[in-house]
């Protein structure tokens, strides 16, 4: 009985071992992975001038949730600013981006239309539309989320516009012959076929978004994940530093996490 | 007879496409009649045009000359009382069995109550009662066809297009399912056209095989086939039928 839960694996990889035994095992990876961190300094192999040991920033992490030292924001609040900003600017660059690429893909005039201004734009740094920005939209929310809109814009155009260019042609003929008009193909036939690589898309988006973010705060801002790493540099607290680090890449670890969640549910059919 | 009653007539239809090593003809004047009711089968070799021949009667393309008429009125694009059945297993993969099925009813708009009763009839009636809710990745191949079968009758078509549906599959399935879609003909009388390139399929199925010729599609002989159903794959009729054919059928290369 106990035996029949298994891990589907679709090229029959694996142990086929109860799934709390892979859970385990990543819960391993992390803990092995502090444990080696914390033995080089313990031992002096690497010396704690340069890097904090995993148990100073356990407490400092702590400190840090009521502590405003060194970078003016207590670590809840730097938090928010940096979320605030990359959920701004994904959030817009998905509902823009994703119809936009889905558009382009499915009608030829709206390719012809905005393909040479989108080529264009493309190959320009994220990074590079700080200075502007700047000038434009100061150092507020609004810069910044700007910043990151244009990091994860691109990725979800590219794959929603290749994923549905990528609509199998006998599922056309077959919506066709049932006498759907070619909005009605779009909308659920074309549209459904290209979730699978617009998700791939928006993972990519995510992954801009949040090295962008702290770039973009790095240069402008008086708040934030990546402005705490930079008062940190500022200071010379490279525990500060790590800090900021650690938590970015948790959240991103998170984001991703329930971007997951979200692309089983609408794509759960290809299993 | 009501049985001799023309539902579909093609006449001089040719179609030919335009590449760069010049002008490449699929189909060449056929000129066809589709009697009410008949289990229609086209057979010829691979690749002679046959699937274009049916992707115009299903509006799929446009001819370069001559004219399909149903009922007497040339057909325009596609028109819903010409179904089909596609080559591929061409399911949408995100929706189930049952979201597959109805799928041509809720393209015109039918309520969900009435189009869902419609298509678990034939649901039932292909024998996947249970698979509803089922995505197409969890069925088998024959399970694939069958709800591709299910989906065309769901729609309501009056002629019942077959592009060599059964191609995909391995031949104790294909077996099966010629007898299942016979059966599912003989409950529900429809015109089917059947294409194939399997001889035995054509016979097993078909009242009138339309034998064609290599590229492009031309027409070659009519066989009318008058056996008893369900057919004996090794009498002697049946043989003699199979043999008298595979002697006039072109080699495909």
């Amino acid at each position: 009985m106990e035996r029949k839960i298994r891990n589907k694996d679709p090229l029959g990889r694996g142990l086929g071992c109860h799934p709390y035994v892979y859970t385990m095992l990543s819960i391993a990876g992390i803990l092995t992975f502090l444990f080696v961190w914390q033995l080089l300094l313990v031992t002096g192999v690497v010396s704690d001038r340069y890097i904090s040991k995993p148990t100073e920033l356990f407490l400092l992490l702590i400190r840090k949730f009521s502590d405003k030292s060194p970078d003016g924001s207590t670590l809840p609040i730097a938090t928010l600013a940096s979320l605030k900003v990359a959920v701004t600017g994904l959030v817009l660059a998905i509902v823009t981006g994703v119809p936009l690429g889905l558009i382009m893909g499915w009608y030829k005039g709206a390719d012809r239309f905005f393909s040479p201004i989108f080529e264009v734009l493309r190959p320009i740094p994220p990074i590079s539309w700080i200075p502007l920005t700047i000038v434009w939209l100061g150092i507020g929310l609004r810069a910044k989320a700007f910043i990151i809109f244009f990091a994860a814009f691109i990725p979800c155009v590219i794959n929603s516009y290749a994923g549905i260019k990528m609509t199998q042609k006998v599922l056309i003929n077959v919506a066709k012959t049932c006498g759907a008009s070619n909005f009605t193909i779009f909308y659920k036939v074309g549209i459904p076929s290209a979730m699978p690589m617009t998700f791939a898309g928006i993972r990519v988006a995510l992954g801009n978004a949040w090295s962008t973010l702290v770039a973009a705060e790095m240069l402008a801002a008086n708040a934030g994940l990546g402005y705490m790493i930079l008062m940190g540099r500022s200071f010379a607290r490279p525990d500060i530093i790590m800090l900021g680090m650690v938590c970015i890449g948790a959240l991103g670890a998170l984001f991703t996490g329930i971007l997951g969640i979200f692309e089983k549910r609408i794509t759960g059919w290809r299993r | 007879m009501d049985e001799h009653k023309v539902r579909l007539e093609i006449s001089e239809l040719s179609k030919s496409y335009e590449t760069k090593e010049g002008r490449f003809q699929a189909v060449e004047k056929i000129d066809l009649k589709v009697y009410d009711n008949e289990f229609l089968v086209l057979l010829g070799p691979g690749n002679c045009g046959k699937t274009v021949l049916l992707n115009m009667i299903a509006g799929l393309e446009q001819p370069t000359s001559g004219e399909i008429r149903l009922d007497g009125s040339v057909i325009q694009g596609s028109d819903r009382r010409i179904g089909m059945v596609f080559q591929k297993l061409a399911l949408m993969p995100w929706k189930t069995v049952m979201q597959n099925t109805e799928i041509g009813p809720k393209f015109r708009g039918v309520k969900k109550e009435e189009r869902r009763k419609k298509a678990q009839s034939y649901i039932d009636l292909v024998g996947l009662n249970g698979f509803e809710k089922a995505y197409p990745a969890q069925l088998s191949g024959g399970m694939k066809q069958r709800v591709g079968i299910a989906r065309a009758y769901t729609n309501d078509p009056e002629i019942l297009l077959m592009d060599e549906p059964f191609g995909a599959l391995d031949a104790q399935t294909r077996f099966v399912m010629e007898q299942e879609v016979q059966r599912i003909w003989e409950q529900e009388k429809r015109t089917i056209i059947f294409v194939t390139n399997n001889i035995e399929e054509a016979c097993f199925l078909g009242d009138r095989i339309v034998l064609f010729s290599e590229c492009p599609a031309r027409m070659k002989e009519i066989y009318v086939n008058d056996l008893k159903r369900p057919r004996d794959v090794i009498s002697q009729e049946f043989l003699k039928l199979r043999a008298m054919i595979s002697d006039n059928t072109d080699l495909a290369l």
